[in-house]
C-alpha cells in the first residue's frame, strides 16, 4: 500500500483538481435539499473553492444516499398510445465516470461494507458502488455519542475507504486502499510519508484495537428466543413513537419500497427507503400485520442489528455512529439497549 | 434551595406514587431523564416504586398527550375486538399536562378519542420549555456534554468551555408566544399556576410571513420544505395525528407519491396542517421532533390564527365546547362563498 504526505493547501487544490473531472460531494455546511438533481441530502458538490471543513466525529447525513439514492429509477416506461416504445420497460441511462465524496468518517465507510453483505447480488448498489469514491478522514476527535469501537470499527479505521486521511503535525498523511483510490492521486506528484509518521499512525491503531471492546459479541451466541422475550421491549416499544427517523438517517438501515409512479403518461418504476417502523412496512395483501403492534417494530429494529444480522452474517448491522442516539425524538438509545440486552438473563 | 422544576419533579413523584398506592389510576404517564444532555425520556409507570425515576425539568419538549389514547387502553382488561366492553368503570390514568398539552387532552375528550372520567390530569404550569437547537445553534458544532438548570439560566458545558445563558432566550418560539402556559384541566395540580401571558401579538411569526409577496412566500415554503426526509417524526409525535391510517401510508387508493418529490413532500405538510386546524394548540412538538428541523408549526400556526379570527376560537379551551370544524352557526362568516358576488362585496 503506497503511503504519501500531503500539506492541507495541496488537500484543497487536490480536491479542486478531482472537481474539475468529477463531481465532488462534501459534508454540508447549511441546509441542503433532500431532493434536487445535484446534490445529495446533507452533502452539497463542492468546486474546491473553499477550504475542506468537517465537522467533529460523522456528519449528519450518512453516504447511505450515494448507494440507496432516493428514490433510485430502476425502469422507465411510456403509457402513450402510438409511442413506438408503449410497454416497453427500459434501463435509465448509466452514469458515466465516478463520483468522489470527500470527508468520510471510518465509520460511515464500514457502512457501506457491511450493507454490501446483503446487497451483494444487487446491481443497482453494486453499480453505485463501482462509480463511488470514498475520501476518508479519521477521527481525531469522536463525539460522545460515538461507540464504533464497540461495534468492531475504529476512529482510526481504513476499511473501504479509497483513500485515508489521518492528521499529522503539519498536515496529513494518505494511504491509498483501492485501484480507484491509487487513481484519483496518480497523476499528483505527491512525496512519500516519512517512515517515522507510518509508524506512528500504526501504533496509534495497536492502542485503539486495545482499547476496543468486544464484549458484545457475546450477543452472537446468545439464544433468540429469551432476547426476543425479554422485558425490555415493552417501555422501550411504549415510548417510541414508531417515525422512520432513526432508520432514515441511520447508515446501515437499508430496507427499500418499489412502486411505479406515471406523469402525464411517463412512468418511472421507482425503489425508495422504507422504514420497519411504518406498519406498512410489513402489511400483508390479505390484510394480516405479523408486525401489527408498535412493540414489535421496535424490537425488530434492534434485533435485526443485533442479532438477526450477524447470526446471518457475521458482524453486527450498527457501525456506532450515534446519529440515532442524537436525534430520536423520545430518546431511544441503542447503547441503552445492548446493555439492556446484555443482562437478559 | 431547590429550583422551581427540581420542586415540580418532587411534587410529581409523589403524587404519582400516591394516585398508583391509592389505586385511583393503573398509570402515571411522565418523564424520565435522558442518556444525553437536554433530552428526556417520555416513561409510563405502572407500579409505586417506579416512581421515582419521574423527572421535570425544562427540556420537556415532547407533548404526552400523544400517549394518552394508547396508554388508556393498555390498562384495560384485554378483550378481544368483537368483545363487549367490560362492566363497570375502566382503569384511569394520570398525565402530566402543561397548558398546551392539557388543550390537547381537551381536544381527545372532545373528538371522542379520550373518557375525560378515566384521566387524571396532574397539571404544571409551563415556565416554557426550551430548544436544543437553539442551544446548539449558540455552540458552533461545539458538543454539549452537560447543562445544569437554574430558574433562569442554563449552565452549558463542553469538554474545554462551561458558559452561562439566560434561559428564556433559548425557550422554543412556540412557547414565547404562547399566551396560556397553564392547563385548562387540573385534578392534581403540581407547583404554582402560572399566570395567563400578556402577549401583544401571538402570531408575530406569522404575520412577517403573511406580509411577504406570494413569491417570496412560495420561496420561503420551497426552501423550508425542501430538507424533509419523510421520517413523519412530525406526524407521530403528534397527538392530533390519530388515523389508523395516515392518507400518506394508504395504499389503496395512494394519494401522494413516496420519493422525495418537492410536491409530494409538500402535499404532505399542506395536508397534515389543514387536517390540524382547529384542533392545534400549537404545543411545537412537531418542530421540536423533527431531525433536519423545518419549521413546519408556521403552516398549523397560521391555520390557528385563521381560526381564531373566523371563528374566535382557540383549540382545546373548553371540553364542553363543540369544535370549529364540526359545528356552524347561521352568522358564520362566509367570505369564500363566490357565487353570489353581492355578498361577496357585503364581506359575508
Amino acid at each position: 500500500m503506497k503511503v504519501f504526505k500531503i500539506t492541507p493547501a495541496e488537500l484543497d487544490a487536490m480536491i479542486q483538481e478531482w472537481s474539475k473531472a468529477h463531481p465532488v460531494y462534501a459534508p454540508a455546511l447549511a441546509k441542503q435539499p433532500a431532493a434536487s438533481p445535484d446534490c445529495a441530502p446533507g452533502w452539497s458538490r463542492v468546486d474546491g473553492n473553499a477550504p475542506l471543513t468537517l465537522p467533529v466525529g460523522p456528519p449528519p447525513a450518512s453516504v447511505k444516499t450515494f448507494f440507496f439514492p432516493q428514490p433510485e429509477t430502476l425502469l422507465t416506461y411510456t403509457l402513450e398510445n402510438n409511442h413506438p416504445d408503449k410497454g416497453l420497460m427500459r434501463e435509465p441511462a448509466k452514469s458515466q465516470g465516478i463520483q468522489v465524496v470527500v470527508g468520510v468518517r471510518p465509520c460511515d465507510a464500514r457502512s457501506v461494507l457491511l450493507n454490501n453483505l446483503p446487497y451483494q447480488e444487487d446491481p443497482f448498489f453494486q453499480a453505485n458502488r463501482q462509480r463511488t469514491a470514498l475520501i476518508g478522514f479519521t477521527c481525531e476527535q469522536t463525539r460522545s455519542t460515538c461507540f464504533c469501537t464497540q461495534m468492531g470499527g475504529s476512529p482510526l479505521g481504513s476499511e473501504g475507504l479509497d483513500l485515508v486521511f489521518s492528521r499529522t503535525r503539519d498536515g496529513f498523511i494518505v494511504e491509498v486502499g483501492s485501484a480507484k483510490g491509487e487513481a484519483l492521486v496518480a497523476d499528483l506528484d505527491l512525496a512519500p510519508a516519512d517512515e517515522s509518521e507510518i509508524s506512528a499512525l500504526a501504533a496509534r491503531r495497536q492502542e485503539e484495537v486495545k482499547a476496543s471492546s468486544t464484549e458484545l459479541d457475546t450477543l452472537k451466541g446468545r439464544e433468540l428466543g429469551k432476547l426476543y422475550d425479554a422485558p425490555l421491549w415493552q417501555p422501550l416499544g411504549e415510548s417510541c413513537i414508531n417515525c422512520g427517523a432513526c432508520t432514515f438517517i441511520c447508515p446501515t438501515c437499508y430496507c427499500f419500497d418499489i412502486q411505479d409512479e406515471v406523469v402525464r403518461g411517463q412512468g418511472r418504476r421507482i425503489r425508495y427507503w422504507d422504514s420497519c417502523m411504518f406498519p406498512l412496512y410489513s402489511l400483508h395483501t390479505s390484510g394480516h400485520n405479523p408486525r401489527g403492534q408498535k412493540v414489535q417494530r421496535t424490537r425488530n429494529r434492534f434485533l435485526h442489528k443485533l442479532k438477526y444480522f450477524p447470526d446471518r452474517f457475521g458482524p453486527f448491522s450498527c457501525v456506532g455512529c450515534g446519529r440515532c442516539v442524537q436525534d430520536c425524538p423520545v430518546n431511544i438509545d441503542i447503547r441503552e439497549v445492548m446493555t439492556d440486552l446484555l443482562a437478559v438473563e | 434551595m431547590p429550583t422551581i422544576n427540581e420542586t415540580v419533579s418532587e411534587e410529581i413523584r409523589a403524587q404519582a406514587r400516591k394516585l398508583l398506592e391509592e389505586g385511583t389510576v393503573a398509570a402515571v404517564i411522565g418523564y424520565a431523564a435522558g442518556s444525553l444532555p437536554m433530552t428526556v425520556k417520555p416513561l409510563v409507570v405502572r407500579s409505586p416504586e417506579d416512581c421515582r425515576k419521574l423527572i421535570w425539568n425544562t427540556f420537556c419538549v415532547l407533548n404526552l398527550a400523544n400517549y394518552l389514547p394508547a396508554t388508556l387502553k393498555s390498562v384495560e382488561p384485554p378483550r378481544g375486538p368483537r368483545d363487549p366492553k367490560p362492566e363497570g368503570p375502566l382503569p384511569k390514568v394520570a398525565i402530566c399536562a402543561t397548558g398546551c398539552w392539557s388543550r390537547n387532552i381537551v381536544v381527545q375528550i372532545q373528538e371522542h378519542q379520550v373518557a375525560r372520567d378515566r384521566v387524571v390530569v396532574m397539571g404544571v404550569g409551563s415556565r416554557g420549555m426550551v430548544s436544543k437547537r437553539k442551544v446548539q445553534a449558540l455552540f458552533d458544532g461545539r458538543e454539549i456534554l452537560a447543562v445544569e438548570e437554574g430558574d433562569h439560566e442554563l449552565v452549558i458545558q463542553g469538554a474545554d468551555f462551561s458558559e452561562t445563558i439566560n434561559r428564556w432566550s433559548v425557550v422554543r418560539d412556540n412557547c414565547q408566544t404562547c399566551t396560556h402556559p397553564d392547563p385548562v384541566l387540573v385534578d392534581v395540580r403540581i407547583g404554582e399556576p402560572v399566570s395567563e401571558r400578556k402577549n401583544p401579538n401571538p402570531f408575530m411569526q406569522v404575520d412577517a410571513l403573511e406580509q411577504k409577496s406570494g413569491d417570496e412566500r412560495w420561496a420561503w415554503f420551497t426552501e423550508e420544505f425542501s430538507t424533509c426526509i419523510r421520517c413523519y417524526a412530525c406526524r407521530n409525535a403528534c397527538p392530533l395525528c390519530y388515523c389508523p391510517t395516515c392518507f400518506v401510508d394508504d395504499a389503496k387508493p395512494q394519494w401522494v407519491g413516496k420519493s422525495l418529490d418537492a410536491v409530494d413532500t409538500g402535499l404532505f405538510h399542506i395536508l397534515r396542517a389543514y387536517h390540524c386546524a382547529g384542533r392545534c394548540t400549537d404545543c411545537g412538538t412537531c418542530e421540536t421532533v423533527c431531525p433536519k428541523g423545518i419549521n413546519m408549526r408556521m403552516l398549523t400556526k397560521k391555520l390557528n390564527k385563521d381560526v381564531l379570527d373566523l371563528y374566535g376560537i382557540e383549540a382545546g379551551m373548553q371540553p364542553d365546547a363543540p369544535l370549529p370544524l364540526t359545528t356552524y352557526t347561521m352568522d358564520d362568516p362566509q367570505k369564500f362563498m363566490v357565487a353570489e358576488p353581492s355578498a361577496v362585496k357585503e364581506g359575508k
